[in-house]
């Protein structure tokens, strides 16, 4: 297959197995002179889980913000369900609304209430009537225990609360594959579970994610394949069970014995 | 201290400073003259009401042109600069040209004073002889200057709100799909107005006051209307009369907008113990 890929110049040409949700190949990026992702290949199965760990600035989010098309990438493809999102003729905006990014930080719209912050994503993007996309807004907030907190404004409720309507206006819009940007690292520890029940709810409903967590027990929980990044480079992918018990690279050994030492794991 | 002991020394001291500066005023050899000149109760009337057989004009009634000088400015102001706001925040290859033209824009008319540009285009645009262009009216051409000067201020406000938006507020509005103007119109702009309203009417206390300047070309508005009294009647009391006029239209203004910089500290400091 990769041969295939490699004589296909024209951008048109989908990798072969189509319940790949994601598919990444050489991604490179870098900020001036600081090389932050140094040739990433990563496949990501449809309602397959994937989590990044890594210390900090190790490329996690990079990664993910790249996938989203929020940073312009240096080198390399990427594929959504099969059609490249990287290729030049790409409407960046059609892109994004497949795909579910939830912030470290919530980045919740402050001017406007609960209901507003999930709706205005269906009814301006994707011309959902206010009605229907306000019903369907409930419903989610429902199942996510926030319903009596539609019409309030993000200040007025707790990082975790924050947190679970972030993911809620994410999910309003359909994506296809959500990406989970360390979600937890800004909240206070006692609220860390609301919101990880909440992915494990996610993941338990189908959901195809790539997470980007400091949570080493949450990883070990809830992925099917664990990625350990250093460098910029994806050093070692496989199962938690193996990844956390045998690592096979001496980086990722020294990477989860800090952890350990720290407590973390 | 008590309250009502601080409450009773800064009545002292007011009263103090004032008797103060009433006595210097009152004991100058000249106080005299100067009250005849400029506070004259007969000639304050006598301007304010006006009379045009006697070849001068009323300020009060003057005074409305300067308000409309100063709605019709002021809309056109936050237009204007709004949009060279956005264009110098745009980052598109394609508009390069129109980022240097408003940035070269914006530095010409914040550097020019404006009562030069009242008089470039109060006397300069007429003698060009165009159709409609050099046919307007004193106030037309005020106003156009007004606009021109005040919108290179204004944008760098809007500038300064705009960029006040932290840039995660851009990315959550992109990742879901916004377009940039959508995200503009729906994410940034709400909450930078917020930060921008105070600053904003700053600006225009100060374009209400500007609106004078228009009289140089010939305008009747409040202070070509004192002028031609105290050119008719020898008297300057008509000055004091357009200063009054002007304080009573800034004054609430200026209040309005100390009330809602009070608010917007109560706002943020009630976020911040939260």
């Amino acid at each position: 297959m990769t041969g295939q890929l490699a004589g296909a110049g024209d951008g048109t040409a989908a990798p072969a197995d189509p319940a790949e949700a994601v598919r990444i190949e050489g991604l490179r990026k870098s900020f001036g002179a600081n090389l932050v992702l140094d040739g990433i290949d990563l496949s990501l199965a449809a309602h397959e889980v994937i989590c990044l760990i890594g210390a900090s600035g190790s490329g996690k989010s990079t990664l993910l913000r790249c996938v989203n098309l929020l940073e312009p990438i240096d080198a390399g493809r990427i594929w959504l369900s099969g059609h490249e999102i990287t290729a030049d003729d790409v409407n960046e905006n059609l892109v994004r609304r497949h795909i579910g990014i939830v912030f470290q930080a919530f980045n919740l719209f402050p001017h406007m209430t609960v209901l507003r912050n999930v709706t205005l994503g269906p009814v301006k993007v994707l011309g959902s009537t206010r009605q229907a996309a306000e019903g369907e807004a409930r419903e989610l907030l429902r199942r996510f225990g926030l319903l009596d907190k539609e019409s309030d404004f993000p200040d007025r409720l707790s990082g975790g609360q924050q947190q679970r309507v972030a993911i809620v206006r994410a999910l309003a819009m359909h994506p296809q594959i959500m990406l989970l940007d360390e979600v937890t690292s800004a909240l206070d520890p006692e609220l860390v579970a609301e919101v990880l029940d909440v992915i494990r709810e996610l993941a338990g409903s189908g959901m195809t994610m790539l997470i980007a967590t400091h949570e080493m027990g949450f990883a070990k929980d809830i992925a099917r394949r664990v990625c350990f990044l250093e460098g910029g480079q994806i050093v070692e992918d496989a199962p938690p069970a193996e990844l956390f018990t045998d690592p096979k690279d001496e980086r990722t050994r020294r990477f989860l014995r800090r952890i350990v030492d720290a407590g973390r794991l | 201290m008590s309250r009502r002991r601080a409450a009773a020394l800064s009545t002292l001291s007011t009263v103090v400073v004032l008797g103060a500066l009433a006595a210097i005023f009152l004991a100058a050899p000249g106080s005299k003259q100067v009250r005849h000149t400029f506070f004259s109760p007969h000639a304050m009337w006598q301007s304010l009401i006006g009379n045009p057989k006697q070849g001068y004009y009323s300020v009060g009634e003057a005074l409305w042109l300067n308000i409309r000088m100063f709605l019709a400015a002021e809309v056109l102001i936050l237009i204007l600069a709004l949009v060279i706001a956005v264009i110098r925040q745009s980052t598109g290859p394609v508009l390069f040209p129109l980022r240097v033209l408003s940035t070269v824009y914006v530095d010409v008319f914040r550097g020019v004073p404006l009562i030069l540009v009242v008089f470039a285009l109060g006397f300069g645009v007429p003698a060009l002889s165009l159709k409609v262009l050099s046919t307007q009216s004193a106030a037309v051409y005020g106003v156009a200057a007004l606009v021109l000067s005040y919108s290179a201020y204004v944008s760098e406000v809007y500038r300064a709100g705009l960029n006040s938006v932290h840039q995660s507020q851009v990315a959550a509005a992109r990742s879901l799909g916004l377009s940039q103007w959508q995200s503009l119109r729906h994410v940034i702009l709400p909450q930078a107005i917020r930060t921008i309203i105070p600053p904003l009417l700053n600006d225009f206390i100060s374009l209400q006051k500007d609106t004078a300047l228009v009289g140089i070309l010939g305008a009747i508005e409040a202070n070509k209307a004192a002028e031609l009294y105290s050119d008719t009647v020898f008297n300057y009391s008509s000055y004091t009369v357009a200063a009054i006029l002007f304080l009573i239209l800034t004054i609430p203004l200026a209040r309005f907008t100390d009330h809602l910089i009070a608010r917007d500290r109560e706002r943020r400091l009630a976020g911040a113990v939260r």
